[in-house]
């Protein structure tokens, strides 16, 4: 690997490392890449940004030979190039940490390391592989056991086994689509010091985020895409985060809706004493118990795996408590299923929305009505009412602002904010007494991120309960009149969110019992 | 008289055992690389019908050998190009393979029926081995060459598998074929090959029956044993050396279910016996934590097609 030696970036005379001179590309419906002109130059971070299905993977997608464009020519150090394979690219030496991780999940770490590597052994082609990966996961602070395999591992590690590979291929151009979505703070404090290294390196880094703030820590230069074009290329010094905001939706950030009225006394969703045993048997929460009242924001904040997804599973019917009960609106509702749950008007954001928020491969009109479909209107006698259904559909596309082809379209193609609309659009179209979202913006740009706000604070308004599940503590401080935190399963506290600090949240994360 | 019972039981299982391995090794590689094929039996009979008439032409075995073997990787090249090329249902196309099979070899082997092998596979005795007590006579006498070719093979498929670089590649097909293609591996080209060698191993499988173990022909002469070869690469949970193990195991239902047992078990039972044991292996694995470490290949039926969502 490359030695740290000083910075060879010079701006004016360095020539680009890469440069992507008027792409396009359009699928079915869509022009994902609109003539987009880009470069990056030796020792230096580019940050993309852009909404929602702005087209930003589909680029990086063509700059590594994923795709293939429509039109458009790329050069690497001045040299013309066309890749038909990624194989190609990564000849040229751009190495891709995707949205979505390439790796087989079944393998070993360093046999995903050594799967695309020249000159790996034909016998026993990871035993020499395993050391250097140790040595260099050192050095750059990304430590991964080579010998674990790919599952057993956190999204954070998984992470690092992707830029491990491309380091270890000799990537001089490093792809990173949205990486910090899967990372905990330390974690994307890490990452940017290994990026800051490549830069002293004088390698090139693509970063793409949709936090404004991380763009502004780590990137040099900033290229906003809208729908598909390019809008605006701005050198970090003449960028403000408002400025990167207006650039990429075409208008300022709404201010969010403010809360007219505190909470009310009655609650809505009563946990006592509840414990849940994990499909390990081991206890995932310990004895919680809590209140959320009606007209209240109840946030719950924790270290990835403390229980949130537990708590998220009970309260939606996906599983039930060992011990304890919970009480909707004064009623046991424990022994109620999914559909029980949400008959008594429990809506359900759930975290991971391709898997369990729609069915990919339905349209947009059925993913609509897929929770209310057996009830009235939209269903008589057993029989559908599909007039009904499409006059759900078409009210819903047009009140949410779901960007889709037709309401006929296959969900799966939708980008991950327009899937996060049909999923709200769905579970709050019912006036439910209760909301339980978990990580609801997670990989949203910052318009759906605020759309997303605003209707949980609008359903907050209405007199619902609102339990927001969220890593993100800025979002949790902003939406929450309450947060409480989960540590190892336990209730740490519960503190006002108006009058707390990220650093005694960060205690309680990390397992200090609030001083009472 | 027990003990001879039990010796003839272990001799018979290891000679049922092989074309079950045969076909069971070539049905790994395949269902590794992420495809299936049902077509296990149609290539099996075609690679019996054809290695019988190339026989009984030349009286050259092992030519004949060579070319139901090449009958079955031809199947095995059709299954790819109608289940990777033209994108298919792969359930659809193994089918209609087995049936298209099924029903060709009837018709080019009907003036065959009855008719013995002039020259067939011999029989061999391993020296030495052969003189252990008990169990040598059972195992290393009058087998054929292609029953220790069988066990010698899947151990070579074993390592290459999980020891080399291609094997790797394979696998990697199988489990996650959009990283395989990310790290510049040719998933389709993979995947033919490797269906295309199901294919060479199942006519093998097929002619050891005409060629080896009953040299004649016989219509529908392999009564089943691709479906079980299916069901073994299941319970072997896709790893060729667990197959011997299997093979042996599912050979001796399948013997049993002839012989004298027949008055005390009904025969429909016994031959039932492997497919009931696949449900159960999976289950207990559905049950237990293995599902992660012997499931199935995450990728296995699903076609991939690069920039599709
Ligand atoms: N394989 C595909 N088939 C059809 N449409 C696609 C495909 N890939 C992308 N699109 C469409 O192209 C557009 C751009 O998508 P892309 O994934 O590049 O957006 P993005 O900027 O990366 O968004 P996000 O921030 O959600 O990741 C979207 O409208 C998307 O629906
Ligand atoms: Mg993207």
């Amino acid at each position: 690997m490359a030695v740290a030696k000083p910075s060879p970036f010079n701006p004016d005379k360095t020539p680009h490392r890469l440069t992507m001179k008027g792409i396009s590309k359009g699928f079915p419906g869509v022009l994902a890449n609109d003539n987009v002109s880009f470069d990056v130059r030796p020792g230096e971070v580019h940050a993309l940004l852009g909404e929602n299905g702005a087209g930003k993977t589909t680029l990086m997608n063509i700059l590594y030979g994923l795709y293939q464009a429509d039109s458009g020519s790329m050069s690497i150090n001045g040299e013309p190039v066309q890749f038909r394979s990624p194989k190609d690219a990564m000849r040229e030496g751009i190495g891709l940490v995707a949205q979505h991780f390439h790796l087989a999940r079944r393998h070993s770490v360093a046999e995903n390391i050594a799967l695309g590597l020249k000159g790996t052994p034909l016998i026993y082609p990871v035993k020499a592989l395993e050391q250097k990966i140790r040595t260099l996961g050192t050095s750059y602070g990304l430590a991964v056991d080579p010998k674990a395999k790919v599952w057993q591992l956190s999204p954070g590690e998984q992470q690092r086994v992707e830029i491990l590979k491309a380091l270890i291929q000799g990537a001089k151009i490093l792809i990173l689509d949205e990486p910090t979505s899967v990372l905990t703070p330390q974690e994307a404090e890490s990452l940017f010091g290994v990026l800051r290294r490549m830069r002293a390196e004088g390698e090139a880094v693509i970063f793409i985020s949709h936090k404004l703030d991380e763009v502004m820590e780590i990137a040099d230069r900033i290229t906003v895409l809208r729908k598909g074009a390019v809008v605006a290329t701005l050198d970090k010094k003449e960028a403000s985060p408002e400025s990167l905001a207006r650039h990429m939706m075409g208008k300022a950030v709404a201010p969010l809706r403010p809360k007219t009225k505190p909470p009310l006394d009655k609650a809505v969703l009563e946990l006592n004493n509840v414990w849940v045993k994990n499909k390990r048997g081991m206890s995932a929460l310990k004895n919680v118990s809590f209140k959320l009242r009606h007209g209240e924001i109840l946030g719950v904040a924790g270290v990835a795996g403390n229980g949130q997804a537990d708590l998220i599973e009970i309260l939606t019917g996906l599983n039930q408590p060992s011990e304890g009960h919970i009480l909707l609106e004064g009623k046991d509702c424990t022994p109620l299923g999914v559909k029980g749950l949400f008959e008594a008007g429990v809506a359900h954001i759930p975290e991971d929305r391709n898997h369990m928020g729609i069915v990919p491969s339905m349209t947009v009109a059925e993913n609509l009505v897929l929770r209310q479909y057996r009830y009235q209107p939209f269903s008589r006698l057993g029989l559908l009412d599909w007039s009904k259904v499409t006059e759900f559909a078409q009210t819903s596309i047009s009140d949410y602002q779901i960007a889709t082809p037709s309401k006929e379209t296959l969900t799966r193609l939708l980008s991950g904010g327009n899937v996060q609309k049909v999923i709200l659009a769905r579970e709050l179209s019912g006036e439910p007494k209760l909301v339980v979202a978990a990580h609801p913006t997670y990989g949203l740009d910052v318009s759906a991120t605020a759309l997303t706000h605003d209707l949980l604070l609008k359903q907050r308004e209405r007199g619902a309960g609102v339990l927001l599940v969220s890593e993100d503590l800025d979002e949790l401080l902003k939406l929450s009149d309450r947060i409480a935190v989960l540590f190892a399963g336990e209730l740490m506290g519960i503190v006002d969110a108006s009058r707390t600090s990220r650093e005694a949240i960060g205690l309680l994360m990390a397992g200090r019992k609030a001083q009472a | 008289m027990e003990l001879e019972l039990i010796l003839n039981t272990i001799a018979r299982a290891l000679a049922f055992s092989t074309p079950l391995l045969w076909a069971a090794l070539g049905e790994i590689y395949t269902e590794r690389s992420g495809v299936v094929n049902l077509g296990v039996e149609g290539m099996m009979i075609m690679g019996a019908v054809v290695g019988f008439m190339v026989g009984q032409a030349t009286g050259l075995p092992y030519l004949a050998l060579l070319v139901a073997a090449l009958v079955g990787t031809l199947m095995g090249l059709a299954h790819a190009f109608i289940s990777i090329t033209l994108n298919a249902n792969q359930f659809v196309s193994g089918l209609s393979l087995t049936i298209f099979g099924l029903g060709l070899s009837g018709l080019l082997g009907r003036s065959y029926v009855g008719q013995p092998l002039n020259v067939a596979m011999k029989s061999v005795t391993v020296p030495f081995l052969s003189e252990i007590p008990l169990l040598g006579p059972a195992l290393f006498t009058d087998q054929k060459l292609l029953t220790y070719a069988g066990l010698i093979m899947a151990i070579i498929l074993w390592f290459f598998l999980n020891y080399t670089r291609w094997g790797m590649t394979l696998r990697s097909v199988g489990e996650s074929p959009k990283a395989a293609d990310t790290a510049g591996i040719p998933v389709n080209q993979v995947r033919y090959l490797a269906v295309a060698f199901g294919g060479l191993m199942a006519g093998v499988a097929g002619a050891y029956l005409s060629l080896a173990y009953r040299p004649s022909w016989g219509e529908g002469m392999t009564n089943g044993m691709g479906w079980i070869a299916l069901a073994l690469t299941i319970f072997a949970l896709w790893d060729p050396l667990r197959a011997i193990g299997a093979s042996f195991l599912f050979g001796a239902f399948f013997y049993l279910s002839f012989t004298k047992l027949q008055t005390v078990i009904a025969p429909e039972l016994l031959t039932m016996m492997p497919y009931i044991m696949t449900i159960v292996a999976l289950t207990v694995i559905a049950l237990g934590q293995g599902k992660r470490a012997f499931g199935a290949p995450e990728a296995l039926g699903i076609p991939y097609q690069r920039g599709e969502r």
